[in-house]
């Protein structure tokens, strides 16, 4: 698992954001594109890629991608 | 038809999902109108509690993961005749439909959907099940009365299960047997306190309820136990929406 492809696979659920703003530090919470809808999204493509299932409050202790990227390498 | 048409006195009763929740409330409650009850679920702990919980009779326990085809025929197999089936296992899963996978399918209609069809089956063609039966299955308001985003293959497993209530009740009609269904909204139970929604979302959930709070488990089972009894002798096909008021907005 590797953060470039964890990036990817983020920035993949959204439709209109641009990819170049997906970095490891961005605060996806605030984001346009961000809603609830989305983090089922975000928590749908965590278990379909890697496996792993994280829960809501995953996604609330996470600011950055980055955050995120270390909690689901952290229930690997 | 005895005194008190509401008891269960005399009644045997298999209950799926009695280690938690509805299940587990619902177990009491029959106990305490007089059944005798066959408990199920796969947490052998959570089911000596609910065991231990239960008015004294001759209940009996039976470990099975309804998802495993010869545990579910072990089940039928073990269980003595029925007066009373409550089909009530279930999963939820939030999954949007753009992120929707077959694994995500399986792991929820399985439990939700195909597994109930399996069991009555399996308890009609093996005659477990007594000629004034009645059958209730843990449907929900959901996908039946409401829809709600990121609850599309829930929602359509609940709807398929009502879909197959209500065809079991014409099927069966003859037979004596009653097939309904109690449709919950939100209910305080493991399954919605887990860690899918944090307590804003089920603070601002709260507020579409008329009663302005989810139902207890207990309240469900009421609904169950009434379905159960012989006071609901000419109700088949029927669900039983129980949502404080929640479809009304
Ligand atoms: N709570 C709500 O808001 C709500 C609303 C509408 C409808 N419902 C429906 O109500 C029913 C009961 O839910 P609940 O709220 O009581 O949830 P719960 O507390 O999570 O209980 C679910 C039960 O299902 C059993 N179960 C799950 N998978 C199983 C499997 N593979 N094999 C055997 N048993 C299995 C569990 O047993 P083990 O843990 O022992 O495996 C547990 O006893 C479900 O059908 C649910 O869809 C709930």
């Amino acid at each position: 698992m590797n953060i470039n492809d964890f990036i990817r696979h983020f920035a993949e659920q959204f439709d209109d954001t641009a990819a170049e703003i997906f970095k490891p530090e961005t605060e996806f919470k605030n984001l346009d594109e961000w809603s609830s809808l989305m983090a089922l999204s975000i928590i749908s493509m965590i278990d379909e890629e890697y496996d792993i299932s994280i829960g809501g409050s995953d996604i609330r202790n996470a600011k950055t991608i980055e955050d995120l990227y270390r909690i689901v390498e952290n229930k690997k | 038809m005895q005194d008190n048409p509401f008891s269960l006195a005399g009644k045997t009763i298999l209950i799926t999902g009695a280690s938690s929740g509805i299940g587990r409330a619902t177990a009491i409650a029959c106990s305490t109108m007089g059944a005798r009850i066959i408990i199920t679920g796969r947490n052998a702990e959570a089911l000596a509690k609910t065991r231990s919980l239960l008015a004294e009779n001759d209940h009996s326990v039976i470990l099975a993961d309804l998802s495993v085809d010869d545990d579910l025929e072990n089940l039928v197999d073990e269980c003595p005749t029925l007066n009373g089936l409550v089909c009530n296992a279930g999963v939820g899963g939030l999954i949007p439909i753009q992120n929707i996978t077959k694994k995500g399918i399986d792991r929820i209609s399985s439990i939700d959907l195909v597994v109930p069809m399996l069991i009555l089956k399996s308890l009609l063609r093996k005659k477990k099940l007594v000629k004034d039966a009645s059958v209730v299955f843990t449907s929900s308001a959901a996908g039946v009365y409401r829809v709600s985003p990121g609850n599309a293959i829930y929602a359509a497993a609940k709807c398929g299960l009502d879909a197959y209530m209500r065809t079991a009740a014409l099927e069966l009609g003859h037979k004596g047997i009653r097939v309904n269904s109690v449709n919950p909204g939100m209910v305080n139970t493991p399954f919605i306190n887990g860690d899918l929604f944090s307590e804003e979302q089920l603070e601002s959930e709260r507020r579409n309820y008329p009663l302005g709070r989810f139902a207890e488990p207990e309240e469900i089972a009421y609904g169950i136990v009434f379905l159960l009894s012989d006071a609901a002798s000419f109700i088949t096909g029927t669900s039983l929406k129980i949502d404080g008021g929640m479809t009304l907005k």
